[in-house]
């Protein structure tokens, strides 16, 4: 059976557009606030919420990136990865409302990655977690606080995020 | 009474066909078609006859380094490569400086009776390279000591060597020198090149052996005395000897089977199996030895058979000893570098492996070859075999062969020493019949 | 990548990995805790047949940052020297578990026969055999010039066109083999200067310029002098007469720095001979990069450890 679209470019940006009021409003505005990309794809859908937030109120989009590798619990079971750089914006993450983002919520492995990641790089006034979906499947007591789209599946299914600056398209699609 | 063997069809050296019959310790008669009538027969069709093998540098370890290899298994291993004697080099412990030693390491290869063990007696007391050991004592031996060498060492000193050389001459012997210069070489651990350069290895430059050697021949030809170059190894070393037998000054010299096969690149595996002195060298150099072989300037091949304990070889390439078991693998190492490559044939090979060095080391008996009348000391070699070399091929007690994985030609299938047999059918004799066979040989003899 | 033994087999895309790895290492050394939990549960085994603190510490820290744990295993004058055979201590090794072995021995080759010997399992890092390469110095050197060179942007760079001297006792180090395969790799041009007596015979093979002359060679306006210690003890085997006379010819002293340009740097793989090889102001200079190659030195061993053992066998040596 083919692969079959579940988001369109369309639904993507409108996705994101509406995970970036969402944040602005838990965070009671755009002060104090970090969206930090999780490698690879997680990178670009911060950038782009940045860059939202940042024409809502400007001075709110302060975005880096989070490299996990280092504090996955699966190393030594396959190749080795190589890290990419972490980048923390100048200001720190010290009393900050962190926003981790990534593109796809799944057994919960790699957002407990990233959680001891911070640790290691200082203390957040809070934490939350943006995805653009979330297919279910939780192995570990963590939820998304800001969803795209809940896509419930089975195991036995792939769900691919492709996204224009590192794919060349835009879509999600789901495959059995 | 000895029992009679008749070898039938066998080809000899020079390719003629022959039966052999074998009596009472005696080549009895040659010729087609012998009667076979008493005689144990051996189809012999598609195997070469070549006069027994002598090696003029075996390390048989005992006394002293019995965890290596004992004269026992030491002849074995020589009997498997078709030798029928071996000279056992005197770097025991104790040293072979004097007559007791000499005569102990004979008789325990008469018991034996493999092969005919003939020792090689120290030039100079404990190889200490400063006073000469008891020459005259071991030459009057019951082993009748003929050739005296310091072999693993050097000996360096020129009055010292100057001196052995007269000395050595008063008792028919000679001197065989291990040419290593020992300052040049100090610490060395592999041919000096590109290779050592890259490796971090400290050299060994090929003027170290030249040095010596040219040094040793100008003593030679001062003094008139006769000289033999142990396991030359390099280009230089050939051209220097080739210039000293134009000149007439009486050396001779050999070359071991690693050097006409093996190369130096074989330290890039850091495998010490392949460490030996003198060390292997380049592409060059084993071209430079082959040619010395076939015009004549090297007149023997020897093994240098040095066995040696797994745990000397486990280790770092600095740490682990030097050499390399090569008694069982010489002759189809010989096979692949010279006859397979068409350098040489079999009866040149029958003289650099039996009749040169049995007549640099005075051993009777090999002047004629396989002839009516002459001591039956023989090998059957079936040229057309090919093996992997394995652990499974060795019969000493060590396993250091640089050959294991390697594919060689050739196999001894047969070996006849002083009229019984010690190899039948590709295997050695068990060593209670080989001893009974010897003593019943050395009563016939006396009687 | 299975082991690290030499950097001869080193490819450039493969080194360029481990100098961005070592990129992300020294990040995390700027960091409060500057530790990272990648390689918990691993036992990384530092077997040292030669004294060196440095070396050792240096490891040591790069395994502990990684959250490893570590043992020293000193076996210089204890049996393991006094006639166990490294296949013995293989198996010993094998036996706690260890995931990585570094090991330094005083035997060119020694982490090779650790590696090709099939008693144990463990990834093998030649921390320095004999006078045949040290590999992580060597990777430490080219990472601190490649910093001096590109700053924050120098992942994914070579050293192309860098032209780097190193000076010295070249015949005895591991350092400079390991530097002149590696730098080259990388696409830096290197020449090596020293005394003939000094030099490796037969260098025909090596991507080098050799010289004598190391006035010469400061004329020609070097990116990078490398300095090599010298073993005064080298005299008494007549690889040159005395110390004065080797400080004369072959030191870079204050008047060669001088005449060096701006932008060389100064490296020396320490522990230096100060007034001997270097002199103390050529040291301290702000163009020295030795404290740099230290602290570096940590980053690029974490990288390697990470590599060696951070992910499935790959089979490459």
């Amino acid at each position: 059976m083919p692969a079959r679209t579940v988001l369109q470019p369309s639904d993507i940006t409108r996705a994101l557009t509406r995970i970036s009021h969402e944040i602005l409003e838990s965070n009671r505005g755009g002060s104090d606030l970090v969206i930090l990309g999780i490698p690879t794809r997680g990178v670009v859908l911060a950038e782009r919420v940045g860059a939202i937030l940042e024409s809502i109120e400007p001075g709110s989009g302060t975005v880096g990136t989070l490299d996990i590798t280092m504090y996955r619990d699966d190393l030594g079971r396959n190749l080795t990865r190589t890290p990419r750089p972490t980048r923390i914006p100048p200001g720190g993450i010290d009393g900050k409302t962190v926003v981790l983002v990534d593109d796809v919520l799944f057994s919960g492995r790699t957002i407990r990655a990233a959680l001891d990641a911070m640790v290691d790089l200082g203390r957040p006034r809070a934490v939350r977690l943006a995805v653009l979906v979330d297919r279910g499947h939780r192995e570990l007591p963590i939820r998304a606080d800001f969803v795209g789209k809940n896509l419930p599946s089975s195991l036995a299914e792939r769900i691919n995020v492709r996204l224009d600056e590192i794919d060349g398209v835009e879509e999600v699609t789901i495959e059995p | 009474m000895t029992k009679r063997i008749l070898i039938r069809g066998a080809a000899l050296a020079d390719g003629t066909t022959t039966d052999i019959l074998v009596a009472d310790g005696l080549v009895a008669e040659l010729g087609a078609g012998l009667s076979d009538a008493g005689a144990s027969v051996v189809d012999a069709a598609g195997l070469i006859a070549l006069p027994g093998l002598v090696d003029l540098h075996t390390h048989l370890r005992e006394p002293g380094y019995e965890h290596s290899e004992t004269v026992l298994t030491g002849s074995r291993a020589a009997a498997i490569g078709g030798f029928t004697a071996v000279h056992a080099m005197a770097n025991t412990s104790p040293v072979a400086d004097t007559a007791g030693v000499v005569e102990q390491v004979q008789a325990l290869g008469d018991a034996a009776g493999y092969v005919t063990v003939r020792p090689v007696g120290a030039v100079t007391i404990g190889l200490g390279g400063t006073q000469l050991a008891e020459i005259g004592a071991m030459a009057q031996s019951r082993a009748r000591v003929r050739v005296f060498s310091d072999d693993g060492k050097c000996v360096s000193d020129a009055l010292l060597m100057r001196r052995a050389l007269e000395y050595v001459k008063t008792f028919d012997g000679v001197v065989a020198q291990h040419a290593q210069e020992p300052r040049l070489t100090d610490g060395a651990q592999m041919n000096e090149g590109a290779l050592s350069s890259e490796l971090g290895l400290t050299g060994w430059p090929a003027v170290a052996e030249e040095a010596i050697i040219a040094r040793d021949v100008l003593l030679a030809e001062h003094v008139g005395a006769r000289l033999h170059v142990c396991h030359v190894s390099t280009a230089g070393s050939v051209d220097v000897v080739r210039w000293a037998k134009a000149r007439g000054i009486p050396v001779t010299a050999e070359v071991t089977p690693h050097h006409l096969l093996l190369t130096e690149d074989l330290a890039l595996t850091w495998d010490a199996r392949f460490k030996v002195n003198p060390p292997l060298r380049s592409r060059d150099d084993v071209d430079a030895l082959r040619a010395g072989l076939a015009d004549g300037t090297i007149d023997v091949i020897a093994t240098d058979h040095a066995p040696h304990p797994v745990e000397e070889k486990e280790s770092a390439w600095s740490d682990a000893s030097f050499g390399m078991v090569g008694l069982e693998s010489a002759l189809s190492v010989v096979q692949a570098s010279l006859i397979d490559t068409g350098v040489l044939g079999w009866v040149d090979i029958a003289r650099l492996l039996s009749s040169a060095p049995a007549a640099i080391g005075r051993v009777a008996g090999y002047d004629r070859g396989i002839a009516v009348g002459a001591a039956a000391e023989f090998t059957l070699v079936d040229p057309s075999a090919s093996r992997e070399f394995s652990t499974e091929e060795l019969r000493g007690r060590s396993v250091n062969s640089p050959y294991l994985g390697m594919t060689l030609p050739g196999r001894v299938m047969m070996t006849v020493h002083s009229g019984y047999p010690t190899v039948v059918d590709g295997e050695v004799v068990a060593t209670e019949f080989v001893a009974a066979a010897a003593a019943e040989s050395r009563g016939f003899t006396r009687g | 990548m299975r082991h690290l033994l030499s950097t001869k087999d080193l490819a450039r895309e493969e080194a360029i990995v481990i100098l961005d790895v070592a990129e992300d290492m020294a990040e995390v050394a700027g960091r409060e805790v500057p530790r990272l939990p990648a390689l918990r549960g691993k036992t990384v085994v530092n077997l040292f047949y030669e004294d060196s603190t440095r070396t050792r510490i240096s490891f040591e820290a790069a395994a502990k940052r990684l959250s490893a744990d570590v043992i020293n295993f000193s076996a210089k004058g204890s049996s393991v020297s006094k006639g166990e055979s490294l296949k013995d201590t293989a198996q010993t090794l094998a036996a706690m578990g260890a995931d990585a072995v570094v090991v330094r021995h005083p035997a060119s080759g020694a982490p090779d026969v650790l590696a090709r010997g099939g008693w144990i399992d463990a990834g093998i890092v030649n921390a320095g055999d004999g006078t045949h390469e040290h590999p992580t110095q060597a990777l430490l050197d080219a990472f601190t010039i490649r910093r001096r060179l590109h700053g924050a942007a120098a992942r994914g760079h070579g050293l192309d066109g860098c032209r780097v001297t190193i000076v010295g006792d070249i015949l005895h180090s591991r350092v400079a083999r390991s530097n002149v395969w590696l730098l080259t790799a990388l696409g830096a041009r290197v020449s090596l200067v020293a005394p003939a007596t000094l030099m490796p015979v037969a260098l025909d093979r090596w991507p080098v310029e050799l010289g004598y002359d190391l006035d010469a060679a400061i004329a020609a306006g070097p990116d990078v002098i490398m300095m090599l210690r010298i073993q005064a003890e080298r005299m008494h085997d007549a690889f040159f007469p005395n110390a004065r006379e080797y400080s004369r010819q072959w030191g870079l002293d204050d008047e060669r720095m001088a005449a060096l340009p701006e932008r060389s740097m100064i490296m020396h793989p320490g522990p230096m001979n100060r007034g001997l090889e270097i002199s103390a102001g050529a040291a301290d200079s702000p163009r020295s990069t030795i404290r740099e190659q230290v602290a570096n030195g940590v980053s690029v061993r974490m990288a390697v450890l990470y590599l060696l053992l951070s992910g499935a066998m790959e089979g490459k040596a």
